[in-house]
């Protein structure tokens, strides 16, 4: 009889593969222990659930094709109260339509994982093409005050162990985690290296212990309420109204829901020690920064290179969490640099993060390309020298 | 099971099912919907459903705020989406028993694709659908279920739309089990959700229930004794129905239009989506 893990490492196969970063999210998901999906097809995330509805079966999970993301997001939730661990995966137009149960997963304290492969919009936009067009969208799409873990990969490597990374949160601190790449790392193939067992992590989700007493949404020392699954006895009652901390409806109370929303706000910013993640390249004698992030951070490494053999004293800030904003980081490096130039995939989002966090300290450059295309090297070089030579 | 039915008192019920804490309810006066829970309890009763091991799950309005008074795991969810809530429960756990309370907006509104995609995947889950022909909590605007000219806050000049049945949609999706009760009597409504439990698939217990406070105002269904008259007229049982339809005489014939088809709708079997999944997982595990 083979234990899970065992299972697990049969169904992913080899190693070492040559795959896309979709797969390599749904690959990252199963090492974490996802056993459950839900998801709906659409490009470019579809092969995320492909690879799903391959593996789960194979290692005793359940994959189920759902009738549209809302329905996705809600079986999500539905299975993670069963204490399983969940994912689900869309794009753009979809990722708009689970904003409601997402913001419904926030408020009930629902471990689960959505990775967004982005396209670019609005609307149908350009379905094939590659975006991060819902950088925004991810922080402030859901209503109402809260707070959301994302993490942004570079790589098809990146893509399985950040996937391996949000689950450890999500479980961690019972809330969504978003994993953002876009068409252009969701399809593109690379070397991936399946990790073995001992390299990564694999945190739960706090269980509660004792019956008596058990009051559902009463938050532990990390404010952080342990969590007891359906069918375990402990009678839990679920519901995304303002409820007490025996989760039950106090909608009209203005001091219950102050606690309880701060309180969501509060486990997540706490612990941003857990959570912020970024890398910097030539940081010590940085004059002209690029901060960026996603698949954009891959050409700017070569660019900052080249304007280093031009004599540009240029240095790389790629952010791999993204919300909540890694503000400190940011602003630790407004502190000495000239200028940053911040190139994006979309019109300007997280130029306004970054721009908050520097306040004037030194000028910000947005440099936007949308339309699927990826920032050329001499286009960013040329930015690069622009601002070189600009007076402070 | 009607010579067999071992009623219990209110009180017995509420002690034994219910979290006290959470009385009163939010129910209006003459609301329908305390006499569900109080069918569904009996159901569950009688079927001797083990708490422990059974989660109720609803979407948003008047009738889905009924797992928040069962001593029970639930799931009060958001508009619409009961359905796809319940089978993330099922599929991941099917082990449990999973009881939805839905409305006639939340169910076959908002939620009417769900509805389909459920009966479609044929989950083990019991639907019981408070039918009130109206959106309660928000004060009383038009359902797709509200009757032909019917008045709501929305319709104030009559409804136009037809209304949907809801039964009918379940029965041709092919459901398991469907039925369709007035809540004006007790026994009928207790054995179909008795029977809805027991039973492995979909099943849809519809449960006409009046809303005195936002239709009935509109619509001359206001006092209780009206109201439970016009449910004792305003349906015919099925098997009637069809004598009519069949044999009966242009007058009869015409008397029919505009009431409801009660009864049960369909009973029978279909593998269901968590049987087939595990075929599937046996078929091809590792």
């Amino acid at each position: 009889m083979s234990t899970h893990r065992e299972l697990i490492r049969r169904a992913l196969g080899p190693r070492v593969q040559f795959v896309q970063g979709d797969d390599a999210c749904a690959y990252g998901a199963v090492l974490a222990g996802c056993t459950f999906f839900a998801g709906y097809p659409i490009t470019p995330a579809t092969e995320v659930a492909e690879r799903m509805a391959e593996i789960l079966p194979r290692i005793g999970g359940c994959y189920i094709q759902m009738e549209d993301e809302i329905a996705s997001m809600g079986a999500l939730i539905g299975a993670s109260w069963t204490g399983a661990k969940v994912m689900t995966s869309t794009s753009g137009p979809g990722f708009s339509l689970m904003q409601e149960n997402l913001g419904y997963a926030i408020m009930t304290e629902t471990p689960c994982v959505v990775v967004n492969v982005q396209r670019s919009g609005p609307s149908t936009g350009q379905p094939t093409m590659g975006a991060y067009g819902d950088m925004m969208q991810a922080r402030w799409g859901t209503h109402g005050d809260h707070e959301i873990i994302m993490l942004c990969p570079a790589s098809v490597q990146e893509s399985l162990e950040l996937t391996i990374v949000a689950f450890n949160l999500s479980e961690r601190l019972r809330t969504p985690v978003l994993v953002f790449i876009d068409g252009e790392l969701g399809h593109m193939r690379e070397r991936l290296v399946i990790p073995e067992d001992h390299e990564f992590e694999l945190w739960e989700r706090p269980r509660a212990t004792d019956r008596a007493g058990y009051r559902p949404f009463a938050p532990g020392p990390d404010l952080v309420p342990p969590f007891a699954p359906f069918g375990s006895g402990f009678r839990t009652f679920v519901t995304g109204l303002t409820h007490n901390e025996e989760g039950l409806p106090r909608a009209s109370s203005a001091t219950i829901h102050d606690q309880l929303v701060r309180r969501l706000a509060a486990k997540i910013t706490n612990h941003l020690d857990l959570i912020t993640r970024y890398e910097e390249f030539y940081a010590d004698d940085c004059e002209i920064a690029i901060v960026t992030y996603g698949i954009t951070a891959r050409t700017c490494r070569d660019v900052v290179e080249e304007a280093r053999r031009r004599g540009i004293k240029a240095g790389l800030l790629r952010l791999i969490s993204i919300w909540p904003f890694p503000e400190h980081v940011v602003a630790r490096w407004a502190e000495r640099v000239r200028a940053m130039l911040v190139p994006e995939m979309n019109l300007g989002q997280i130029v306004h993060p970054i721009r908050e966090a520097v306040a004037g300290r030194c000028p910000v450059v947005l440099h936007s390309r949308i339309g699927g295309e990826l920032h050329t090297p001499a286009e960013l070089l040329e930015a690069l020298e622009a601002l070189q030579w600009q007076p402070a | 099971m009607a010579t067999g039915l071992r009623i219990k008192t209110a009180a017995e019920l509420r002690t034994s099912y219910l979290r006290q804490e959470m009385f009163p309810t939010i129910f209006c006066d003459g609301c329908g919907i305390g006499n569900v829970l109080n069918y569904t309890l009996w159901a569950i009763d009688e079927v001797g459903l083990d708490l422990d091991r059974t989660v109720f799950v609803s979407g948003i309005g008047c009738s889905s705020r009924l797992p928040g008074y069962i001593n029970a795991d639930g799931l009060h969810t958001t508009h619409g989406r009961a359905l796809a809530f319940a089978s993330g429960v099922k599929a991941a756990n099917p082990d449990l028993t999973v009881i939805v309370f839905t409305g006639d907006g939340d169910g076959a509104g908002i939620g009417g694709n769900h509805l389909l995609h459920t009966i479609r995947r044929n989950m083990d889950i019991t639907v019981i659908l408070v039918n009130n022909f109206i959106y309660g909590m928000t004060g009383g605007q038009s359902a797709p279920t509200t009757p032909d000219g019917g008045f709501t806050t929305t319709t104030p000049y009559g409804n136009i739309e037809h209304p949907m049945d809801v039964c009918e949609l379940a029965k041709a999706l092919g459901a398991p089990y469907v039925a369709r009760w007035p809540v004006v009597s007790p026994v009928q409504p207790v054995k179909s959700i008795a029977e809805g439990i027991r039973k492995r698939g979909f099943a849809l217990i519809e449960m006409l229930t009046p809303c005195p406070t936002a239709y009935g105002r509109y619509n001359g269904l206001k006092a209780l004794e009206q109201i439970w008259r016009w449910y004792r007229e305003q349906t015919v049982l099925i098997d009637e129905w069809e004598w009519i339809e069949q044999f009966g005489s242009p007058e009869e014939r015409e008397r029919l239009r505009g009431k409801m088809k009660i009864g049960i709708f369909q009973d029978t079997e279909r593998e269901t989506f968590e049987d087939r999944w595990a075929a599937l997982v046996a078929r091809v595990k590792l």
